[in-house]
């Protein structure tokens, strides 16, 4: 079947300190080639025709790289589909007649600011805090200088493939960002670049994790699972190497 | 705070020092699981002796003692601290949760360690009030007058009610241990691509190890008597 109908079940919620609820809405004939995020614009017009206010979420790319689309879908960050960001899942992935539930990413280092859209500059001020490298800027270096094994620099490749989207925060039972902090500092420690800078960048980011307000890894690994980079949470046990030496050693 | 305290109070911190005391207790519940064999393997006289061995050791009990009870505080402690801290990070629930799947490690163990241990610890008052503060029986063995802690034992398990709670709380203790094993090696960084797989079979299989030891020995009393 090409066009199905289905029941939406959308968080609305008009402001930060604002009481929230779930909101249903039918929508009829919706193309089962439409983006998850395409249907929610589909709703938005009929929202705006009827001259209500449309449902606000966060997008920006629309193919699966920048990090800026959210949604807990029917329980899990991201919707139903492995290793795809929400702006990547279609509508072919529901059936017909199917009650969709829509909520915000949920946590307290997220606060929901309308909606379905949550700020995670929490994520920024983590970065901020150590995930980058120090180097005086000039001419770009040559390609090959630092020499990196293969298997090193494939690594250090799928932790930088962390979009920063909060999917893990989101699924985690505990509200925790470990995989995403981890994944910064996971990234830097593998890279001779990063190895300077590791003790006081996994001090730092750990520090500020922690402030953020979000809870402690108790290992569930059900941000891995809802990535839609695939992260492991192999990488989480780098972060705590890297930081209890900073505990133990000079 | 100190830099040393304020990084054991991190996340990270709290996490490795709930996983390092919790390998400890298990090493501790091996070394009981071999003891406790003395009862079904051994003549009534050895098993005494060796209880009475452990309660002669006089100041190094004393050490030994304290140092369990400042593994089992740290452990508790950070527990409570990582459970409060949960409720803290997500003041408001989701109206519709569903489990990810595979590679995802959640799972009913995973999801009560909190219940679990909670009920091991209430368990653990219980039972050294049952025997080690129990009833004082004595016996002579070789000259020497000593508790006779093989009666007490074989009395207590003679009770259903006993054998049967015994099994419940060593089954909780078989899930408790089935996310702690791995999950402690994970907290202290000691997880790698090589070992992560062989880590968890490990852990399904000391939790296995563990509880059915345990489970074992009041069932092969309550039968015996």
């Amino acid at each position: 079947m090409d066009r199905i109908s289905l029941t939406l079940k959308v968080w609305r919620q008009k402001g930060p300190s604002e009481p929230g609820r779930l909101v249903s809405y039918e929508l009829k004939d919706i193309s089962t080639h439409m983006s998850f995020l395409e249907m929610l614009d589909v709703l938005n017009e009929q929202l705006i025709h009827k001259g209500e206010e449309p449902v606000e979420f966060d997008n920006d790319c629309r193919e699966g790289i920048c990090g800026m689309c959210s949604l807990v879908i029917n329980g899990l960050p991201h919707g139903p589909q492995k290793s795809t960001a929400t702006c990547q899942l279609h509508m072919r992935k529901f059936r017909d007649g199917e009650t969709i539930t829509i909520e915000p990413f949920r946590a307290k280092g997220f606060p929901i600011i309308k909606d379905l859209v949550v700020d995670r500059s929490a994520f920024d001020r983590i970065i901020q805090a150590g995930g980058y490298v120090s180097m005086n800027a000039g001419g770009a270096p040559d390609a090959n200088n630092i020499p990196i094994a293969k298997e090193i620099a494939d690594e250090a490749m799928d932790a930088a493939a962390c979009i920063g989207c909060g999917a893990c925060v989101a699924a985690c039972p505990n509200a925790s960002a470990s995989l995403f902090t981890a994944a910064k500092i996971s990234q830097l420690a593998l890279l001779p670049q990063g190895h300077p800078e590791r003790k006081r960048r996994a001090r730092a980011m750990v520090a500020q994790m922690d402030a953020e307000g979000f809870g402690d890894c108790s290992n569930h690994a059900e941000c891995e699972a809802v990535c839609p980079k695939n992260i492991s949470i192999l990488h989480i046990a780098r972060m705590k190497r890297e930081y209890l030496r900073t505990i133990f050693t000079a | 705070m100190s830099p040393f305290l304020s990084s054991l109070w991190s996340s990270v911190g709290k996490k490795a020092m709930m996983g390092l005391t919790g390998l400890l207790m298990i090493g501790f519940l091996v070394e009981h699981l071999i003891g406790n064999l003395l009862l079904v393997f051994a003549e009534p006289a050895t098993f005494n002796r060796y209880a009475h061995a452990l309660t002669s050791m006089g100041g190094v009990l004393i050490v030994a003692e304290w140092i369990l009870i400042i593994i089992l505080a740290a452990h508790v402690v950070s527990a409570i601290s990582v459970s409060l801290g949960k409720m803290r990070a997500r003041p408001e629930g989701y109206k519709k949760k569903a489990s990810a799947g595979p590679p995802s490690r959640k799972s009913v163990s995973s999801m009560t360690m909190i219940y679990t241990g909670i009920v091991l610890f209430i368990f653990l008052i219980l039972h050294l009030n049952t025997f080690k503060y129990g009833p004082n029986y004595t016996t002579e063995v070789d000259g020497v007058v000593m508790r006779d802690l093989y009666k007490l034992v074989y009395e207590v398990f003679a009770q259903p009610g006993y054998t049967v709670g015994y099994v419940v709380i060593m089954t909780l203790l078989g899930f408790h241990l089935r996310h702690g094993f791995w999950s402690a090696f994970q907290s202290l960084g000691l997880n790698h691509p090589n070992y992560y797989k062989t880590l968890n079979t490990l852990g399904i299989f000391v939790a296995l190890l563990l509880a059915f030891g345990f489970i074992g020995i009041p069932i092969w009393i309550y039968l015996s008597s």
